[in-house]
């Protein structure tokens, strides 16, 4: 076994420098890889960044426009805003009435929709290539000219409150995420849920989207991706065509957020009906754009990737192996950090207790793999497997356009140069076993932890109308009643 | 240029150019090609399905059994254990062992059992070293899985967890309920995962036994897509595939009974927004009367913002975030259903609204214009299904498993193109019966409901 897997990580590493430093070694990987690499960007008059990705594999083409607003662009009192004004965005223009978009997308063989971030907002179509044009005119034409009438927006935030009952009311972990965010940020817009707070959303106003539209949507403020059988002169032509017109406007600069200093561990206890407790474990960890000497700490933020895969990289990493096979004290437990938002971010450790296990168990279990790894350098059979799987995940990427558009989209719209996801699998292979041991070291501390229990109520309640239920699950039955009219 | 100038022409009316489009449409279809599909047979009897695609070194291998929980017999539970157990442990290596042969060379496992399919697969870089390895742990999962009883009890126990968790979800209670509705006593009835009771019930025994009985050549379909020639999708086939034993393809699974009358379920239960689900048996893989359904579900709650349902219930009245319809065919007949949320105190309005628009458009069947704007949106967005491995992978795997023609990729935008109004309304009227529809709410009960 132990022969195997020493053989395996040669090849792996000698994979992953052929990718990298372009060696004849292996044609094939090299070629592709360098493929999904090539974006090529351009910048109309106005400010409006576009960039292209060239992938002939199949007639179809995503395009995406981007806009560097989100939840963490909002303030309290209108929590949500960035993404009902992205459902407003639906409701029509003077030349393309509410619902017409849709129409002319869904009849051109068209998929389209929509998606809102702490960072960002993002409207996307996926189409035959020869309808690319068809796309980007009526993108730029809700870029500047939306309607607001009072009644589709009274209705459409009734449609997002419903999305919120579905999204987070009715699920108690989702609920118990959110609370566990809004106590683990201080003063950072992350602390803020972006579907917004329910009461923010009973009083937001038709002003108040309109407002956001006017302050954000500018083609100075956007990004358009377009990925797939496209050749790059093409798009940049079109683009210039729809969107150059499109007058500069003044968006406000946004203040840097720094968290404020955290004193000791902080904690939440969510108690709402449910059946199965739930634990997550944040703790506040730097992103790429906070690093501030770039050169000398950026490879923390990759040895943190690391740390997590080590953590919670598939079936053979730690919380796996350890604590839902080994002690058998979780049912499932997951290990997640991302280096690339806007602001300070968590290292999040989550997990469900096994029946009968105290949830301070579990804390106990999580906390203790965490100081082995304080504690003991990691195996370098387990690096080797955590970057293994990065590589190949560069490669698996490619079979996705959508995918490839979003990477590059969401890394410019939050302020990254696209290019650091070609440095990425380098900076990964570099990181040793003791940077990962520093930086849990460092960030994994009782000073930056936040601690959020789910603690079940009983499910319980009273009698329907037809019958007796017990604990919400014994169906009472009667027949005949469909037509209700 | 010819898109744009009939845009600006058609400013307040989409359906106008219409026509226009479905003419584009039927050029352009022409002209995508679907990639050949490879087939054969090995000598144990498995079927495999193969198509080369070259652009990227990496490879996708799925092997189909028809051991999904319809094959519980009473045991709910069974088919999903045994398959979430294969790779627990298997040719003497523990559970992390496995999991390191694939995961040291970037290769991801896959396994999932629903009601019909079982699966196993890998998704691997084609540099020979690593396939290799990922295709030897393909095989000991597939064909030498240990089931060690501490694996075979930790897995049950999740599953029993799993079970609890169900019931804070009044989207899961909701499903379970319609589906033991509308199937009554056929094997479709029961949650694949598993219900407390039949958990309790289960052995490493019977999990072995279901192995031996349906884990064989003769029930297993293969589907290879990516990166190699023929030679080498042969050689994948045989190490894989060769050393299980024949066995029997798994018999024909009981016919769905159609609903004789109408029926409703009511669960309380303590959450802001009501899950209402309605349907009935609807239609199985290969049905004669599959493009006409199909088509007919698009206009009415299959096209998301173009539907009717999302028109009517969230555009109109804002009663919901998602709304929608779909006929769901499986080998044997599956569930129509209309499904959508609301705030428990709308629960009567919006089931009165989705009960009147089903009642309606069975009568009267789509627009011309509404299907027209779907036959172009199905046809013209036929490439965007077929542009990946994994996409391709789906569908050879759907051909293979459900014995469809193999032309069925090329045939699709003609099948689609048959259809017209009049076999949409031929099949609506025979095939939905709205007057004996199932229906499931789950919320919290107004006082003065019903």
């Amino acid at each position: 076994m132990k022969m195997k897997l020493i053989a395996g990580l040669v090849i792996v590493l000698t994979l992953v420098l052929g990718a990298v430093l372009y060696s004849d070694k292996q044609p094939e990987i090299e070629q592709n890889v360098e493929d999904a690499a090539a974006v090529k960007s351009f910048t109309l008059s106005n400010g409006m960044k576009v960039l292209v990705v060239e992938n002939h594999r199949a007639p179809v083409v995503v395009s995406q426009v981007w806009y560097k607003v989100g939840a963490s662009y909002e303030h309290d009192g209108i929590t949500g805003i960035s993404h009902v004004l992205e459902h407003m965005m639906f409701k029509g223009t003077k030349k393309h009435p509410a619902g017409e978009f849709s129409e002319i997308i869904a009849a051109n063989g068209g998929k389209e929709n929509a998606f809102t971030g702490q960072d960002f907002t993002a409207y996307f179509q996926r189409i035959a290539k020869d309808r690319l044009e068809l796309c980007l005119e009526l993108e730029a034409d809700r870029m500047q000219n939306l309607v607001f009438d009072e009644e589709e927006f009274l209705k459409e935030l009734e449609v997002v409150k419903e999305e919120r009952r579905l999204r987070t009311d009715d699920k108690p972990s989702s609920l118990t995420y959110e609370r566990f965010n809004a106590l683990a940020y201080t003063n950072s817009p992350y602390r803020r849920p972006i579907i917004g707070w329910m009461e923010d959303l009973e009083t937001l106003t038709i002003d108040d989207a309109r407002q956001w539209y006017e302050t954000w949507y500018a083609p100075n403020n956007a990004t358009l991706v377009v990925a797939g059988d496209v050749k790059a002169e093409q798009v940049f032509k079109l683009a210039k065509q729809y969107f150059g017109q499109i007058p500069v406007s003044n968006i406000p600069q946004s203040k840097p957020r720094r968290e404020a200093k955290q004193y000791g561990t902080q904690r939440v206890t969510v108690e709402v009906p449910a059946k199965i407790p739930y634990l997550i474990m944040g703790y506040k960890a730097p992103v790429l754009a906070r690093s501030v000497e770039p050169e000398k700490n950026e490879w923390e933020m990759y040895a943190l990737e690391v740390l997590a895969g080590v953590l919670d990289g598939g079936s053979s990493a730690r919380l796996s192996s350890n604590l839902v096979r080994g002690q058998q004290i979780a049912t499932s437990a997951s290990a997640s950090y991302g280096m690339t938002a806007r602001h300070e971010t968590l290292f999040v450790l989550s997990a469900v207790p096994n029946d009968g296990v105290e949830i301070e168990v579990l804390e106990f279990a999580l906390r203790e793999e965490i100081n082995t790894i304080k504690t003991q350098l990691p195996d370098e059979a387990e690096l080797d497997r955590v970057k293994a799987q990065v590589v190949a995940a560069q490669v698996y990427k490619q079979d996705s356009t959508f995918y490839q558009a979003m990477e590059i989209g969401m890394l410019d719209t939050m302020g990254y140069p696209w290019q650091i996801k070609d440095e990425y699998v380098e900076k990964i292979l570099a990181v040793t076993a003791q940077q990962v041991q520093q930086v849990a070291n460092k960030y994994l501390i009782e000073s930056r932890l936040t601690v959020a229990v789910l603690d079940p109520l009983p499910l319980e309640k009273g009698v329907s109308q037809n019958g007796t239920t017990q604990n919400g699950t014994k169906a009472s039955t009667s027949a005949g009643a469909v037509h209700a009219h | 240029m010819l898109i744009k100038n009939f845009i600006n022409k058609s400013k307040s009316k989409v359906t106008a150019f219409v026509s226009v489009l479905v003419c584009l449409m039927a050029i352009s279809a022409g002209v995508n090609a679907t990639p050949e599909i490879q087939t054969w047979q090995t000598t144990n009897g498995a079927k495999v399905l193969f198509i080369p695609a070259t652009e990227i070194p990496m490879l996708d291998v799925r092997i189909v059994f028809d051991a999904g929980s319809a094959r519980d017999a009473g045991s709910s539970g069974l088919a999903v254990l045994t398959n979430g157990l294969l790779a627990e442990g298997a040719a003497g290596k523990t559970a992390k062992q496995i999991a390191e042969i694939f995961e040291s060379v970037g290769a991801q496992i896959e396994y999932d059992a629903a009601s019909d399919m079982a699966l196993v697969g890998v998704r691997s870089l084609t540099e020979p070293r690593y396939l290799n390895a990922a295709i030897d742990g393909l095989k000991k999962v597939l064909n030498q899985p240990d089931f060690p009883q501490d694996a075979f009890l930790r897995e049950l126990n999740r599953m029993k967890i799993a079970v609890k968790a169900r019931q804070q979800s009044p989207s899961a209670l909701a499903s379970e309920a319609f589906n033991k509705a509308v199937f009554g006593d056929h094997p479709y009835a029961t949650p694949a995962s598993g219900t407390a009771d039949t958990l309790e019930q289960l052995t490493r025994d019977d999990v072995i036994a279901f192995y031996k009985q349906y884990y064989v050549a003769n029930n297993a379909t293969i589907a290879i897509v990516g990166n190699v020639d023929r030679k080498q999708a042969e050689e994948i086939v045989k190490a894989v595939i060769t050393s299980l034993p024949a066995g029997e393809k798994a018999p024909a699974l009981p016919e769905v009974k159609p609903l004789t009358e109408a029926q409703k379920i009511v669960i309380d239960f303590p959450s802001t927004q009501t899950h209402i689900f309605v349907g009935q048996p609807g239609i199985k893989r290969g049905d004669k009367d599959y493009f006409s359904l199909y088509v007919a579900n698009h206009p009415f709650g299959g096209s998301g913002f173009s539907s009717r349902l999302v028109e009517v219930i969230r555009e109109e009245h804002g009663l919901a975030y998602s709304v929608y319809s779909y006929f769901s065919p499986m080998r044997e007949t599956g569930a129509f259903s209309m499904g959508m949320q609301t705030k428990n105190e709308q629960t009567e309005q919006a089931l009165n609204l989705l009960n009147q628009q089903l009642k309606k458009y069975v009568t009267e069947g789509p627009e011309k214009d509404e299907l027209a704007a779907s036959l172009s949106n199905i046809t013209g967005s036929f490439p965007l299904n077929i542009d990946s491995n994994s996409k391709l992978l789906g569908y050879i795997v759907m051909i293979g498993f459900y014995d469809l023609p193999l032309d069925y990729l090329d045939r699709f935008i003609g099948n689609i193109n048959a259809v017209d109004v009049k076999k949409i309304n031929d099949a609506l009227t025979r095939r939905l019966h709205p007057d004996k529809m199932v229906t499931v709410v789950v919320g919290k009960q107004q006082q003065n409901s019903e």
